[in-house]
């Protein structure tokens, strides 16, 4: 069966980004970027899967600016067969993501759909439960174990309590958590055969997607500051200042 | 105005995260309606109806909301938000696996994590792992948020007296199953709710030392929870971890042991009123957010802190 995956390129999770000074954006020129490090497990969980001839084809999607196609080959060079861009250089937002993926899903028809939970800029943790409602596909969201039987998936999804095991009919969506797997690195000759290997590119209105934003950011702010707190001697002088200080315990 | 709320609940308990997401709807202003949707769940409706501030409690009793299925309850949602200007749930694992479905059913982008109401469609909440607030607008009809529970103190759960209305729309979409679940156990107050938390990270070295924190935590009613490394290394189940992809939790006391303090652990805790660190290394960056640090090896100092507490 055939599956996708959608991969964000993002600024790298050990940044830490600021505002602009003027609040209108977050400045991010001459920031390191990289693959959604959960869209990076979710590539994985696709390749593993086609390691265990449960999956023939693997197709990997990513959106945005040219610069994305860095991404799609990232995942290339860890084991998918090829990739899908869609270009533009307008802001899309989960809604317009989940759509154009919808247009996908119906030209691709694969059988699973593999998405990241979140991605760490936006923080959004919507696109793959808004793709599953707009193809009306079962959503196993926030997965830590997948299992692909006949005809359906298993899915142990990580929630407040524990765990939850979910049965979704084929084919279904997949969001992946952080314990779900350990991404591997790709090696050096992976690159080399990456850079051979097909990459179409379309774009929203080839889909015949509107990606008009539904919500405008009025600005951006940094987060209140703490104050630089105090180092204590030991652990009465602790234990005495958050009594008599801080009045906590 | 008029606002949905999508009650939080196990069937026979409304959660205390349902409190947080009606003050939201307060601050925004107009009707609340509350949903309770599930099986069995009349006990959860009747503590709805006794909520601050609510005029009326949906209850949808069906045997496909029995385990909170997304692809029955947000067709349930999508259904009945038609009627609402704003849809709100708060931002627990189920509230984040069905509001998304349910606001793509009603064409709308739903905003995640709202950490404040600066007006009826303005709204604030962090992004990048909490290091930058964005204020955002929307221009959809009906508003789809999700509510950070931490950033709103909850309502009186007494005192009101709202109608309980049965629903009577039953969705089954027939695509997902629930197949079985494993829930942590424990006597210690829930992590998100708690007053006090201590929290213990690589610096454990191995998850029988957690017996440590859990001496203390006993002794200061707290809850327990962890760093994504201490999870990761499998010293303690992941429903335990506070960060980015973990838990958000801002209690009135928070220790952090044996924990560096990484950006994605940061996220998750530094809305807390005092933030204590131990911790061997003096530049941890766990000491920049820090009111109170303490320089030393946790082995020591934890066990000596059970004494003194």
């Amino acid at each position: 069966m055939k599956v996708l995956v959608a991969v964000k390129r993002v600024v790298d999770y050990n940044v830490k980004v600021r505002p602009k000074a003027d609040g209108s954006d977050v400045d991010t020129a001459n920031v390191k970027m990289s693959i959604n490090p959960f869209c990076e497990i979710a590539v994985e969980e696709a390749v593993r899967l086609k390691e265990k001839g449960v999956v023939s084809e693997i197709v990997a999607v990513s959106m945005g600016p040219k610069q994305c196609q860095e991404q799609i080959r990232t995942a290339l060079a860890l084991g998918a067969d090829r990739g899908i861009q869609v270009e533009t250089d307008a802001e899309l937002q989960p809604l317009a993501v989940a759509k154009c993926l919808k247009a996908l899903v119906e030209k691709e028809e694969p059988q699973l759909v593999i998405l990241g939970k979140q991605s760490i800029d936006g923080d959004n943790n919507q696109t793959g439960q808004m793709l599953a409602a707009l193809t009306g596909m079962g959503q196993g969201t926030f997965a830590s174990e997948v299992n692909v039987e006949e005809g359906s998936v298993k899915v142990t999804r990580e929630i407040d309590g524990g765990l939850q095991t979910v049965e979704l009919t084929l084919p279904a969506v997949v969001t992946t958590d952080l314990r779900l797997n350990e991404p591997r690195y790709a090696s050096l000759p992976n690159i080399m055969k990456a850079k051979k290997k097909p990459l179409d590119t379309t774009t929203p209105d080839e889909l015949g997607v509107d990606i008009a934003p539904r919500t405008k950011t009025l600005k951006v702010e940094p987060p209140a500051e703490r104050q630089a707190g105090i180092k204590v001697a030991d652990v009465a002088e602790l234990v005495e200042k958050l009594k008599s200080e801080a009045k906590v315990i | 105005m008029s606002i949905l709320v999508i009650a939080e609940h196990d069937n026979a308990e409304l959660k205390g995260a349902t409190l947080n997401t009606i003050a939201a709807a307060k601050a925004i202003g107009g009707d609340i309606d509350v949903l309770v949707a599930g099986s069995g769940c009349g006990a959860a409706a009747e503590a709805a109806a006794k909520a601050e501030g609510v005029s009326k409690v949906l209850v949808a009793d069906n045997a496909a909301y029995e385990h909170q299925l997304a692809e029955n309850v947000a067709k349930l949602v999508a259904d009945l938000g038609k009627n609402y200007s704003h849809v709100l749930a708060p931002a627990t694992t189920t509230g984040k696996n069905m509001l998304p479905r349910a606001a793509a059913l009603l064409d709308v982008q739903p905003i995640s994590d709202i950490i404040a109401v600066e007006g009826a469609d303005t709204f604030k909440r962090p992004i990048y792992a909490g290091n930058v607030i964005a204020t955002v607008q929307s221009s959809d009809a009906i508003k789809v948020a999700s509510v950070r529970t931490t950033a709103f103190d909850p309502v009186a759960a007494e005192g009101g007296s709202a109608a309980v209305e049965s629903v009577d729309i039953a969705e089954d979409a027939a695509v997902s199953k629930f197949v079985g679940e494993e829930l942590a156990v424990s006597d210690r107050p829930e992590l998100t709710a708690a007053r006090v938390v201590i929290s213990g990270g690589r610096g454990m070295q191995n998850g029988e030392n957690f017996e440590l924190l859990y001496k203390v935590a006993d002794k200061l009613g707290a809850a327990v929870g962890a760093s994504r490394a201490a999870v990761d290394a499998g010293f303690v189940p992941n429903d335990m971890q506070v960060g980015q992809t973990g838990k958000i939790v801002a209690p009135d006391l928070y220790v952090a042991v044996g924990i560096s303090g990484a950006i994605q652990h940061l996220a998750g805790m530094k809305d807390s009123k005092v933030i204590v660190a131990i911790n061997k290394d003096e530049e941890a960056p766990i000491f920049s957010v820090a009111d109170y640090g303490l320089v030393a090896d946790l082995f020591d100092a934890v066990p000596e802190l059970e004494t003194k507490l």
